[in-house]
């Protein structure tokens, strides 16, 4: 039998999922030295996946990325099939008996609840739920968010919750010209929000944001970022850390909290503050979310692995 | 803001930060690469990769470097994108350690 790869039987590849890595697999096939069909499976209507729905609307230079695929798109092997989703409409052995192959690129798409007393309250959301919302997500795009309140506590300190706390930090102006989703641009307009919290479980010499995300603290319009000088304090490990050549990044960011710890008082409407070793334990309310109950951590273990312990020792926001 | 490649990668060309770019911006001549501005999304995957550290965050450029940013700019365009990792230029290494890497 001819094998498939050639002009009269070409390699029939499906794709599931048309994110980055649905695409960059398109990409090879399309380059390699085979002649290849491709069917891309899609359970939304339109293409991209999280740097449509999850990559944040005020990073449009980011977003270009779009551009590449919508190029790879236009290729005459590929053929894109929005509003199907694999598994429920259409089987993985039916994709296999018109297919030579299947390639599973649907991303993570699940949730996480912190998993602690009162994370189903109104008022708690995960950041996938919040994130979809302002992205137009066809999931999301009509859930609720109260912003009547003066604090929001955002719990995680990696690049989503800082896309996450800069949406909430910034004004209408700022926003308005993004890609931001109608809808949550008028929520965001309405908002009452004065303080931020963004809480992490280890110390500032730990923390996973990029360089670059926690400098667009420094340059919001109406928020300053602040930090207590007393958390910034540091362990020998930490210290340790922060020397290491290969975690130049770290350093980065506790050389640019440090400038933040630092700031005259802030005469801004909005405050952003980055608060260290604490894991929230439990959120408490009547009703709805009212208060947060934070344990405070201290970090044990060799340099590059500590990992946080709790301390006994609570506070609430 | 964008993202520039300086004079360490003179005569080496190691091509590991096109492995991982994302929008195919690396542009390259006999000598070295640039990143066109008008493509890169200033995702900084590059950067980390790079064995000579030749590329630099705009905001991070030293001041001796800051020319770069309009040879880049000139640069890149006109040049054939690299769209895959290519061998090093011969005597790479050599550079590599003459840089101190
Ligand atoms: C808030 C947020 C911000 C981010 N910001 C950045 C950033 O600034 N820079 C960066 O580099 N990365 C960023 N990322 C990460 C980046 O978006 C992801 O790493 C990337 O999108 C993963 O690509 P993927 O193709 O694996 O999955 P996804 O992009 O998730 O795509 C998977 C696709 O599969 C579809 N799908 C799922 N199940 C099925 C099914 N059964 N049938 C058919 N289709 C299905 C989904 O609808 C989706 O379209 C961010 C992520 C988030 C959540
Ligand atoms: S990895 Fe560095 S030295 Fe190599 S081509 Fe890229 S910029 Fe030049
Ligand atoms: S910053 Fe990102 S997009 Fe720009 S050259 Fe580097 S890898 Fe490519």
């Amino acid at each position: 039998m001819n094998q498939p790869g050639t002009k009269d039987n070409p390699l029939r590849i499906a794709i599931v999922g048309s994110g980055p890595s649905g695409f960059y697999s398109t990409e090879a096939l399309i380059r390699s030295e085979l002649t290849v069909k491709v069917d891309m499976f899609e359970r939304l209507p339109s293409p991209y996946g999280l740097v449509r729905s999850g990559v944040a609307p005020d990073h449009q230079k980011l977003k270009q990325a779009i551009q590449v695929y919508a190029k790879i798109a236009e290729q005459p092997e590929f053929n894109f099939i929005g509003n199907v989703t694999v598994g429920k409409d259409i089987s993985i052995a039916e994709l296999c008996t018109t297919h030579h192959a299947v390639i599973f690129t649907y991303g993570a798409e699940t949730n996480r609840r912190l998993g602690i007393s009162g994370d189903d309250l109104p008022g708690s959301h995960t950041a996938t739920e919040f994130v979809g919302w302002y992205n137009g997500h066809p999931d999301y795009r009509d859930r609720i968010f109260d912003l009547s309140h003066e604090t929001a506590v955002i719990i995680g300190q990696g690049n989503v919750a800082a896309d996450v706390s800069r949406i909430l930090a910034k004004n209408v102006d700022e926003l308005k010209h993004t890609d931001i989703a109608e809808h949550a641009l008028a929520v965001l307009a309405e908002s009452n929000i004065k303080n931020i919290y963004i809480i992490g479980r280890r110390g500032p010499a730990q923390a996973k944001f990029a360089s670059k995300e926690i400098k667009e603290f420094g340059e919001l319009a109406i928020c300053d970022p602040l930090v207590d000088p007393d958390e910034l304090l540091l362990n020998s490990e930490s210290e340790n850390e922060l020397r290491d050549k290969s975690n130049s990044g770290s350093k980065k960011n506790y050389d640019i909290l440090s400038k933040y710890s630092s700031l005259p008082t802030s005469n801004k409407q909005r405050q952003c503050h980055f608060t260290f070793l604490k894991s929230p334990i439990k959120i408490i309310g009547d009703g709805r979310v009212e208060k947060i109950i934070l344990e405070k951590n201290k970090l044990t273990g060799d340099p590059m692995r500590q990992s946080a312990r709790g301390t006994g020792q609570t506070i609430e926001r | 803001m964008t993202t520039v490649v300086t004079d360490n990668c003179q005569k080496c060309r190691f091509t590991d930060c096109v492995s991982v770019c994302p929008v195919e911006c690396f542009h390259y001549d006999d000598e070295m690469l640039y990143i066109d501005p008008d493509v890169c999304i200033d995702c900084s995957a590059c950067i980390p990769e790079c064995p000579v550290e030749a590329i630099f965050e705009e905001d991070d450029l030293p001041e001796a470097k800051q020319e770069w940013i309009a040879i880049n700019a000139d640069r890149a365009a006109p040049l054939p994108v690299c769209i895959e990792a290519m061998e090093p230029l011969p005597g790479a290494e050599e550079r590599k350690s003459e840089l101190g890497f």
